[in-house]
């Protein structure tokens, strides 16, 4: 097992040189000058443009700035962004915000999404049952963005009950609303992943002879059915913890989350290179971070799962 | 039962997050008057903030030599008299008493030394171009511009390289603000927390939270002409138009500037009477280069250019895709400057006639014959794509022709083709004044060489007027020049005019006295606070 691990973190290595490689490709492969956007409408003033090229690196060639970059990053500098700020700062305030929004999307989409989908396995075909299906299907229908500017007109402007807006700190309290709004796709998709699950596991065998043991139904739920069919549901859940880790852009955008996604899209319009690469690359990491605990966890949950073997 | 128990809990959860929703309404700010704004492109410092997300923040803690009232009339803040008998040789005297809010004295040093170091080329100062009107200045080495002169605490003197008429008028503009001796010695750290003489003052040290909000508190020692009516601002840098005005909405945020396009039907209806719409300094037009073929400087050209103008029904147009919110153009600048004229000779070329533009377009055909299609670029990322086809699609059923918008992906792809003139269709070109005065919109556009002459226009009458209207006694003497020189650009059109921009925003019920500017920016430091 250790060995394991080892292994899946030597791998993670030119999966990172590779990725920041790509990226930083991509990003200066762009085509249009992010100095010359630097001064909208007016003309270009060429002399300026040319010093701010060289202070930037974009007049060298393309390995001499991606070396740069690299050796920067292993002295802790990503770069700078065009008003001034280091990079490193910027990732610094913004992923807790967006780590505080994932965990709060991540306990709705548990409690609700697991909840409501172990009832509807149980009762197969009753009235919570066929309603859950229909809202879930709803959701799942729906995009994002209807959702976020719905929840937000209804539940923020015309009652009241919360901020349209997130403010500069991003308090727990203020990003309940984003994260629900996060969560509803996901939880359409966890009730069905968890009523198939129990549906099945309440049809194996071991749980007719928990049954017939004797045992109360409140016990064989919650030790024999739940525990077994939620080995599915936690490996969506991992997955879908670091997809919402690395930013939802549109709903950050809605609510004006002071997050990843945000950032990150406002750099790309600008042609930041190194706010664009420092923070994509972040994201690769946490994603390979979040992939490895998930299959840690896999085999945790399920004994007849072994590695390294 | 067990399964009852369950829904039971969820229930109680999903109330508790209900009722924790509702506990955590922010209280909102406190005396601070909210107003949306952009981050900042560039560190704080007025020769190098040419973006009005730098540029709202400056203005308020800065003040210059003068101020553009809300009609934009030019008004004296830290001037006392700005004279000159030749229009080449300015005398400025200012007023004693004035402190940065670091203690420093404003002086005229303080401004001179400014003014050299935005114009010095190793600075690589965005605005360095607005000082090459002054004598000594130069776009490829370091030189110091000899045509300014300290005399004494309260007086310089500057000699233009030429005469400009409307050079007091400039003077608003952000990147004529003086500078502390603190500047000089750590530029960057100034940069992210700037120290003005301004109505305005940064909260503490650190209070521009990047890509959050900055917030400012009135200053104590400030006593020109815009004293705050409220204790201070915080400027929100929000991602999109729509979050701000879902604030607004809810009485979340105090002052909006601008309306999110989803909202124009609406809004005035959502704000009774906290909703302005008005004119603004702001002209729309796209461009035609000469190098573009059948579209040269001849009468080919120009008989394609009327005609393409007047196969645009602008007022239909702006009924349907603006909702009636922009005006038409008459000429090539904007009602909101004193000295427009919506009916210079020639101006019948912007207004709407399908027969007599089929007629022009003929003539041009007889003269050589037309192929290929009309292509109109825009950047994507701007929301410009709903007008720029309903363009194109007019030009097709009016004329006949092939005619479509031809997108790019960003700002920065389109500035780039068009500033290394590789782009060969018509493109999207606007204009927002830098000061209040019909020049502006004239001569950095359409002077054979200005900076911002994306077509390469060049017409030695045209300037030759340029050049009068430099020369004239005052203002209203040199509009005169101004206005013929747009009769002929109206026969030449080197780019089609299509209307003018508008002000919109709005504001909440906790405010009041609010009042927007010539330049579409609300005048905040009047805004009171309930």
């Amino acid at each position: 097992m250790f060995g394991y691990i080892v292994r899946r973190v030597l791998q993670a290595i030119p999966v990172f040189f590779g990725t920041t490689l790509l990226i930083y490709f991509m990003v200066f492969a762009m085509p249009g000058d992010p100095i010359v956007a630097l001064f909208g409408d007016h003309g270009v003033n060429e002399a300026v443009a040319q010093q701010l090229r060289e202070r930037y690196h974009l007049d060298q060639p393309f390995i001499m700035q991606y070396l740069i970059y690299i050796g920067g990053i292993f002295h802790g500098d990503f770069g700078t962004s065009f008003s001034g700020q280091p990079v490193a700062t910027i990732l610094a305030q913004t992923f807790p915000v967006t780590i505080r929004l994932a965990i709060l999307a991540l306990l709705f989409e548990m409690v609700f999404g697991i909840g409501i989908g172990l009832i509807s396995g149980l009762r197969k075909g009753k009235l919570f049952d066929n309603s859950a299906l229909v809202m879930s299907l709803i959701f799942i229908s729906l995009p994002i963005f209807v959702i976020g500017f719905v929840f937000q007109f209804f539940f923020a402007i015309k009652l009241g009950w919360a901020s349209p807006t997130v403010s500069g700190e991003a308090y727990w309290g203020e990003l309940i609303l984003p994260a629900i709004v996060l969560a509803t796709v996901s939880i359409a998709y966890i009730i069905r992943l968890t009523r198939s699950s129990v549906i099945d596991t309440s049809g194996q065998d071991f749980v007719r002879t928990a049954y017939s043991k004797g045992l109360s139904r409140a016990r064989v739920v919650r030790v024999h059915i739940l525990r077994n069919s939620l080995i599915p549901v936690v490996t969506f859940l991992a997955v879908d913890f670091g997809v919402l880790l690395v930013g939802a852009t549109v709903t950050e955008g809605i609510f004006n989350v002071p997050g990843v996604g945000r950032t990150l899209y406002q750099a790309i319009i600008r042609g930041e290179g190194p706010t664009v690469v420092s923070f994509v690359t972040v994201m690769v990491l946490i994603y390979l971070v979040v992939n490895l605990l998930t299959d840690l966890l896999y085999a945790a949950l399920d004994p007849r799962i072994r590695y390294g073997k | 039962m067990r399964t009852f128990k369950l829904a039971a809990t969820l229930v109680a959860v999903a109330t508790a997050v209900a009722l924790t929703l509702t506990g955590c309404a922010p209280a909102g700010n406190n005396n601070l008057v909210s107003v949306n704004g952009n981050e900042p492109q560039n560190p704080l410092v007025p020769g190098n903030t040419n973006e009005v997300g730098g540029g709202l923040i400056l203005d308020s803690i800065f003040a210059g030599l003068v101020y553009y009232d809300a009609k934009g009339a030019t008004v004296n803040e830290m001037a006392d008299s700005i004279t000159s008998s030749d229009n080449i040789n300015w005398d400025i005297k200012i007023k004693s008493g004035w402190k940065f809010t670091n203690g420093e004295d404003v002086t005229a040093k303080s401004y001179v030394d400014a003014w050299q170091y935005a114009a010095k080329f190793s600075n690589a100062q965005l605005n360095s171009y607005y000082f090459d009107i002054i004598e000594g200045f130069s776009y490829e080495k370091d030189t110091e511009l000899t045509g300014l002169k300290v005399v004494s605490d309260t007086e310089f003197t500057v000699k233009l390289a030429g005469p400009q008429s409307d050079f007091p008028l400039r003077l608003g503009y952000s990147g004529f603000y003086p500078l502390p001796e603190s500047f000089y010695a750590d530029p960057k750290a100034f940069g992210e927390n700037p120290v003005g003489n301004g109505p305005y003052m940064l909260k503490e040290n650190g209070a521009w939270k990047h890509n959050v909000d900055i917030q400012l508190v009135k200053n104590p020692g400030y006593n020109g002409g815009r004293k705050p009516m409220n204790g201070g601002l915080d400027i929100v840098f929000y991602a999109t138009m729509e979050a701000a005005y879902a604030d607004l909405q809810a009485d979340h945020l105090d002052v909006m500037q601008g309306i999110p396009d989803s909202a124009m039907a609406t809004f005035q209806k959502d704000l009774p009477d906290r909703s302005v719409l008005q004119g603004a300094a702001v002209f729309q037009s796209f461009t035609i280069p000469e190098r573009i073929k059948h579209f040269g400087a001849d009468d080919e050209g120009y008989l394609r250019r009327a005609a393409i103008s007047m196969a645009i029904d602008r007022p239909e147009m702006i009924k349907a895709i603006f909702n009636g919110t922009r005006q038409p153009a008459k000429d090539f600048t904007s009602p909101v400057i004193a000295g427009w004229s919506g009916d210079l000779k020639g101006s019948d070329v912007l207004t709407f006639n399908a027969a007599k533009a089929k007629e022009l377009w003929a003539k041009a055909d007889a003269i050589s014959p037309w192929s290929g299609s009309f292509e109109i670029a825009y950047n994507a990322d701007g929301g410009h794509q709903g007008w720029v086809d309903a363009v194109a699609n007019q030009i097709k059923n009016n004329l006949g022709i092939d005619a479509k918008g031809a997108p790019y992906p960003t700002f920065a792809e389109l500035r780039t083709a068009v500033t290394d003139k590789s782009i060969m269709t018509a493109f999207r070109t606007g204009w927002q004044a830098d000061y209040p005065a019909l020049a502006n919109f004239l001569i950095p556009l359409y002077q054979t060489g200005a900076g911002a002459n994306d077509g390469q226009y060049s017409n030695a009458d045209v300037d030759a007027l340029f050049v009068k209207g430099n020369q004239a006694k005052s203002v209203d003497e040199g509009n005169k020049f101004y206005q013929q020189a747009q009769e002929i650009l109206l026969q030449q059109l080197p780019a089609i005019p299509l209307w003018y921009g508008i002000t919109d925003g709005g504001w909440s019920t906790k405010v009041s006295n609010v009042q927007y500017g010539w330049n579409g920016v609300p005048l905040l430091f009047q805004v009171l606070k309930k």
